[in-house]
């Protein structure tokens, strides 16, 4: 199955909801007024895509109808795509090496999907022919440590941990002693969801990220925030705050499988210009894909 | 975050415009409508909610009430607060209790909602309320997931009937069933794992495990943060299993919630009770007038109306504005306003109602009462020929207005200063009638408070 199927698949919610959507406020007349204009602004807002996006995205179309005069459903669906990928951005690659140190620091709220990714990554840079091992520095919620276990199991990778309760920073510090040691070239650190506006969690954060830098200067260091594509707009508020606080260099939307309608994803995009490598389309160790911005943009609008 | 990000200053914004007009009109009304209606879909209240909801807030926006109040802006903000008081809080939010003695209690949710802590959090209330209660997990799906759960419960000191090697969840449902019987529990949890609704065959796991425990009450865990698709959800698990309820989690966190108001209104069904924290003690009363003012992104906004709206005399407060805006505001009119404030209460008070600054949030030790008790008293030691042109104040004078107020020459001058400034200030404002500055303060914004 291609990307383009995958997202149509995952999205088949999303994707009826707009193009149905757009397609039934289109259908009166083949050109848009006013009226309608803001009808399409408040269904993009239903998808997930946010006020602030959603205005932008139809100041675009206003702005191209009265220079062309064109407010044909074309040429508004047009604008609608264009925009929707000018804000998602260009396709983001993560790009490592083998033979030296890489490693993803998975960062996020509580419960968003980072100790599955952290398996589901483990799965598939070992495909490429990656020596992973992973670091459980959720030390805080019940059984995490356990949890990221079964995922080592499942992916044959060592999981270095201490005991629940102890400090987060020092699981990190020997996690990347042992890579190190073991010459691996990825290793991929778990750690507990926190809410944003906690600044003790926040700072925690910044803590870890100071000894990775300390410890492994030589590797490449990626910090990849994990949002739910469920979430509603607390999801820009998690990206601005946490790329303040952790350096976050990327973005990884999961639970792209079920309920969500992803929008999110273009109102995160518009806030933050991280780019958005991954996404996630399940609980199973495969169900993870390269984010793809022509196939999400295609999956969400109706066909010209 | 921005203390005044909310409904209510954009609201004074409008009104802000509306300034010199006589009376409020119906475009200024259709403007307000569709403030509310972004800053409620900004909060994730469903689209369908917000839309039948602005109508009827704009109904009620076209009374008298509004139309002819001068502060339209907050009439409307109280009428949307009580809109949204009204939908969240209709009926009462109790746990049922099994009239057999033996009550089961079963969590429902999406991946990652936060049904395993919510288990803990329910044993430990009920336990300090004299209850006996077991956790049981028939989670067969997440890795550690009935480990999290026999973690929780060794904490809090309940009994948890878990078996992590059985693949049916309905299995281990009617085991711990017998279990908590024999161990004399009176109320047995059951934690589920987390599904998608559209997932069919774990909506039919779920219905399989109903059948063997025949909960008492059926609850929806909802994390505070989800988005538009919240109304599916709840109608989803609704439709399938027969909600009782829900309890919403992570409202720590500084999402809007605005799903609680959207599930309430297409459910029908109570919200039962609020999670705060990761710890175990973190759950809460659910309070309707609390959820609004947090969807709307206020603090306790509609008692800070009501304090304003009583302790204000609109028509002094009005003058001394026109005066403002024609530059020509005196001492005497700061005098006038800060007793107008005193009369609001405390500034703790005041601080502590207004959005963003909840009491945690709040530098008690740097707010000072008596702050204006100062000014107040200097401006109090002046003729009424200085308060109206401070201009004539030389040395002389000033050193008897210090002696007089029990001040120093330096906190006359200050004042002075302080006083010049804002004078400065309002210079700038009046040229920009349009397009006033953010973030000013709500409420008193048409008051045109000098600080
Ligand atoms: N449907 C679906 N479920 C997912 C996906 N990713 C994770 N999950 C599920 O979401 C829940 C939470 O996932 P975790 O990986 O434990 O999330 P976390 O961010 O590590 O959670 P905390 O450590 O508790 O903050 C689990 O039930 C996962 O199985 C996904 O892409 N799709
Ligand atoms: N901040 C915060 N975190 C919570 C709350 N309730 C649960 N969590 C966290 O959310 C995550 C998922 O919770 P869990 O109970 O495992 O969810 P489940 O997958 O639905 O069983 C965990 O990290 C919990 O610690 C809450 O009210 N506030
Ligand atoms: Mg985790
Ligand atoms: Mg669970």
């Amino acid at each position: 199955m291609g990307f383009l199927d995958v997202f149509k698949k995952g999205l088949k919610k999303t994707r009826d909801f707009v193009s149905d959507g757009f397609n039934k406020i289109a259908a009166n007349m083949g050109v848009f007024d006013e009226d309608m204009l803001d009808e399409l602004e408040m269904l993009l807002v239903q998808a997930d895509i946010g006020a602030r996006s959603a205005t932008w995205l139809m100041d675009k179309i206003r702005t191209h109808i009265k220079k062309t005069g064109d407010a044909s459903r074309e040429a508004v669906l047009n604008q609608l795509r264009v925009g929707m990928l000018e804000i998602v951005g260009k396709p983001g690659r993560l790009d490592f090496q083998k033979g030296s140190l890489n490693i993803i620091l998975l960062v996020g709220v509580n419960g968003t999907g980072k100790t599955t990714t952290a398996g589901k990554l483990c799965s598939r840079y070992q495909k490429e022919g990656f020596r992973t091992i992973m670091g459980a520095a959720d030390t805080f919620r019940a059984a995490a440590i356990d949890q990221l276990k079964v995922w080592g199991e499942r992916t044959s990778t060592p999981v270095i941990s201490h005991d629940e309760g102890s400090d987060p920073a020092a699981v990190v510090y020997d996690s990347i002693k042992a890579a190190q040691a073991r010459k691996a070239d990825l290793l991929i650190l778990d750690t507990a969801g926190r809410l944003h506006n906690k600044q003790n969690l926040m700072a925690e954060l910044a803590k870890i990220r100071r000894i990775i830098d300390r410890e492994a200067p030589e590797a490449k260091v990626e910090t990849l925030l994990v949002i739910d594509a469920t979430t509603g707009q607390n999801a820009v508020v998690q990206a601005q705050v946490f790329s303040e606080v952790a350096q976050v260099s990327g973005l990884i939307i999961t639970k792209m499988d079920g309920n969500a309608k992803g929008g999110v994803a273009i109102a995160v995009s518009q806030e933050t210009h991280t780019p958005l490598y991954l996404a996630g389309l399940g609980e199973g160790v495969d169900d993870l894909i390269d984010f793809d911005p022509d196939s999400f943009v295609a999956s969400l609008l109706p066909e010209a | 975050m921005p203390i005044f990000d909310g409904l209510a200053n954009k609201l004074t914004d409008i009104t802000a415009r509306m300034r010199g007009k006589s009376r409020v009109t119906e475009q200024d009304i259709k403007d307000m409508m569709r403030e509310i209606r972004l800053a409620l879909l900004e909060a994730d209240v469903h689209y369908q909610v917000v839309k039948d909801l602005v109508s009827e807030i704009s109904d009620k926006s076209k009374g008298a009430a509004v139309m002819e109040s001068l502060t339209p802006g907050q009439q409307v903000v109280k009428i949307v607060h009580e809109s949204l008081v009204d939908i969240l809080g209709q009926t009462s939010g109790k746990i049922a209790v099994s009239p057999s003695g033996f009550t089961v209690l079963m969590l429902y949710g999406l991946q990652g909602a936060g049904k395993t802590t919510t288990a803990a959090k329910l044993a430990l209330m009920l336990k300090k309320s004299g209850k006996k209660p077991m956790l049981t997990s028939v989670d067969v799906h997440r890795p550690a997931a009935a480990k999290q759960l026999e973690v929780l419960a060794k904490q809090i000191g309940v009994d948890c009937y878990i078996k992590p090697e059985e693949k049916s969840a309905s299995v281990i449902a009617a085991q711990a069933i017998e279990r908590a019987r024999y161990m004399l529990c009176d109320t047995l949890i059951v934690d589920t794992a987390g599904r998608m609704t559209i997932d069919n065959e774990m909506m039919e796991e779920l219905k399989l495990i109903g059948q063997t425990v025949k909960p008492t009450e059926k609850l929806l865990v909802v994390d505070a943060m989800i988005g538009q698709e919240a109304v599916n959800v709840a109608l989803a698990f609704d439709k399938e299993i027969g909600l009782d309820g829900f309890i919403m989690t992570k409202l720590d966190g500084d999402a809007r919630g605005g799903a609680a108001l959207s599930i309430r209104r297409m459910t029908g069904k109570p919200i039962k009770l609020i999670c705060v924290g990761e710890k175990v003690d973190d759950i809460e009363t659910f309070y309707p007038d609390r959820m609004a003012s947090r969807i709307l992104g206020m603090g306790d906004v509609l008692s800070l109306i009501e304090k304003a709206s009583q302790n204000i005399d609109e028509k002094k407060a009005q003058d001394a504005y026109e005066r403002l805006k024609k530059n020509q505001f005196t001492l005497e009119d700061m005098l006038e306003q800060m007793e107008q404030v005193k009369k609001m209460g405390s500034i703790k008070d005041i601080l502590g109602m207004l959005p963003g600054m909840g009491a945690k949030n709040l530098p008690v030790d740097e707010v000072d009462d008596n702050a204006m008790e100062k000014p107040a008293a200097i401006i109090r030691s002046m003729t009424v020929k200085e308060r109206r042109n401070p201009s004539i104040l030389n040395a002389s004078r000033r050193r008897r207005i210090a002696s007089g107020s029990g001040t120093t020459v330096q906190d006359v001058n200050r004042l002075i200063k302080q006083f010049e400034e804002t004078q400065k200030m309002m210079k700038k404002f009046s040229g920009l009638s349009k397009g006033r500055k953010k973030g000013r303060g709500f409420g008193m914004g048409n008051n045109g408070f000098p600080f």
